[in-house]
């Protein structure tokens, strides 16, 4: 089956065909599973939550897919959208690869954060986008969920960090460090105020970022499979100069261990996020 | 004399002759106490942590050590913690908090060790938790960059009222070499990164992370440390005594503006 839609891309792609089922058949609109490597077509893809609907893989979403998925329609307020990257080291190239990006993606961030309501429940939402520079944390991110978080603390409303980051960001060298001392702080003023706070760890959630707001929550989430770490697998492989166990830093891995409340399936997360805040709010 | 380059200090702050955590405490103050473990897993001797005397004061102070040859390396894991050496820390923090003393750390890791065992253990989160955690301590802390200030591994323990470094020690967010094999594509262009990296207490000090810089003798610490030491003494008690006239609960909340503003 996978080998005849891979047959049906390629002749569609071959041949000049102009009516439109041929057209949809380019391969612009077909993805590969990379778990179960089934061809599946993007818009059904899509109508599943980004899940393959084969072998049930989570498939990473953008932040705009993510808000979809979670905020109630229309509810939605973006909060410190004006915050901007900024070049502390001047370093070369920055923020021509900033600009290149924003031009492409049309994401202006690593981060978009807001208020919003989730069944009904007001809740501040923050989630990060893998699709802008690997969702690493400079300035600008950490500064966006600090207003956040602030914003939560202020309005007394629950604070909901969706996470996926390569880390803190190298081109903005050390003040992306302090970045998490920034939004750890933060987090240690939302736990003074007693608001509820959970974290969902989503693939991949790494380095500065692991270090620091994701693994604060009150709860935290996560969705299968998602890796999850501090150092990258790389990394550790070549400090113990072994292969890594497989499954080795992935959800399950860090439910065994201890680290995550609760691995939850992306078509149930809005309805448990839900089930969380109003167990909070009674 | 032509100005010390950053890959220079780097080299510096990486001599195995430059005085490591052990060295500055031992020196610094009258009495030292060392505590161990993290009543949890182990004892993390890539961390030392205890109570010490400052002029006749109790202060606790932790300090991330490494060898000084390759016995003594492999006895600290080179400088780089695991969790439980940053549960140490963080247990003897909220012990200075509950009998009132300041907290003196000294930073000089390459970084948190990115090991099997270190990721099972919940490294993240426990680089993580002492960050939230010493934001809030209502004691002084001063945090002095003495050798290599590495990436998260170094920031676990540099959540302070003061951060300080010595001339030639740096502060970055992850090695050169780290830096360059990521945004260079090859980590052999490690004294390039240096340079890009600004991780120099110059550096930091015009970014408005650190507070003060601390003097070296020419060619490093080692070369008059008795000088080095007066001159952290001196700042140490100074500085502590200004921060303790600081209210309590308005000390924590400097100390977040502090960082809620880099």
């Amino acid at each position: 089956m996978v080998i005849d839609k891979v047959k049906k891309v390629n002749e569609a792609e071959k041949s000049n065909v102009r009516n439109e089922k041929a057209a949809d058949m380019m391969i612009g609109k077909w993805v590969k599973c990379d778990a179960c490597k089934e061809i599946i077509y993007k818009e059904e893809l899509h109508a599943n939550l980004s899940v393959c609907p084969n072998c049930g893989k989570h498939f990473r979403l953008s932040a705009r897919r993510r808000i979809k998925q979670i905020a109630d329609e229309g509810t939605f307020k973006e909060i410190g959208k004006d915050i901007l990257t900024t070049d502390p080291l001047e370093f070369k190239g920055y923020m021509k690869k900033v600009e290149g990006l924003r031009e492409k993606t049309k994401i202006d961030e690593a981060v978009k954060c807001g208020t919003c309501e989730i069944e009904g429940e007001k809740a501040v939402l923050g989630v990060m986008d893998g699709n802008f520079l690997m969702g690493s944390m400079g300035k600008a991110v950490g500064e966006r969920i600090t207003l956040a978080i602030e914003t939560a603390i202020k309005k007394k409303l629950p604070l909901i960090m969706f996470c996926v980051s390569g880390g803190a960001r190298m081109q903005e060298g050390i003040i992306s460090l302090m970045q998490m001392a920034k939004t750890s702080s933060a987090i240690a003023n939302l736990n003074k105020a007693g608001l509820l706070y959970i974290s969902v760890l989503t693939d991949p959630t790494t380095g500065g970022v692991t270090a620091s707001f994701a693994s604060l929550g009150d709860i935290i989430l996560a969705e299968p499979k998602a890796l999850i770490g501090f150092a990258g697998p790389r990394v550790i492989e070549q400090t113990i100069k072994q292969k890594l166990p497989e499954g080795f830093q992935r959800s399950e891995f860090l439910l065994e261990h201890g680290f995550i409340d609760k691995i939850v399936e992306r078509k149930d997360m809005k309805e448990t996020i839900a089930e969380l805040i109003r167990l909070h709010t009674k | 004399m032509a100005k010390t380059t950053a890959w220079e200090k780097v080299q510096l702050a990486r001599q195995l002759e430059r005085p490591k955590a052990l060295d500055y405490i031992n020196n610094l103050f009258d009495e030292f106490i060392e505590l161990h473990g993290d009543r949890n897993f182990a004892d993390d001797k890539s961390i030392v942590g205890g109570i010490a005397t400052l002029d006749g004061k109790p202060v606790t102070v932790i300090g991330e050590q490494k060898g000084k040859n390759a016995k003594e390396n492999l006895e600290r894991n080179f400088g780089m913690p695991n969790p439980e050496g940053y549960r140490k820390a963080l247990r003897l923090m909220k012990q200075a908090e509950k009998f009132n003393r300041p907290i003196i750390t000294f930073i000089d890791t390459p970084g948190a060790y990115p090991g099997l065992g270190a990721e099972e253990r919940g490294q993240g989160e426990a680089i993580a938790r002492n960050i939230m955690e010493m934001s809030q301590l209502e004691v002084p802390i001063i945090c002095i960059v003495i050798g290599e200030g590495s990436s998260g591994g170094a920031l676990a323990i540099g959540v302070g009222d003061k951060i300080v470094m010595l001339e030639n020690s740096i502060y970055s967010i992850l090695s050169p070499e780290g830096f360059a094999s990521i945004l260079y594509k090859d980590s052999s262009k490690a004294k390039e990164a240096a340079e890009d990296m600004k991780a120099t207490a110059e550096d930091l000090k015009k970014f408005g992370i650190i507070d003060d810089i601390i003097k070296e003798p020419k060619d490093g610490v080692q070369n008059d440390f008795d000088k080095v030491i007066k001159e952290i003494k001196k700042y140490l008690i100074k500085n502590i005594d200004e921060l303790e006239k600081i209210p309590k609960k308005k000390l924590a909340e400097q100390r977040y503006q502090k960082f809620r503003n880099m």
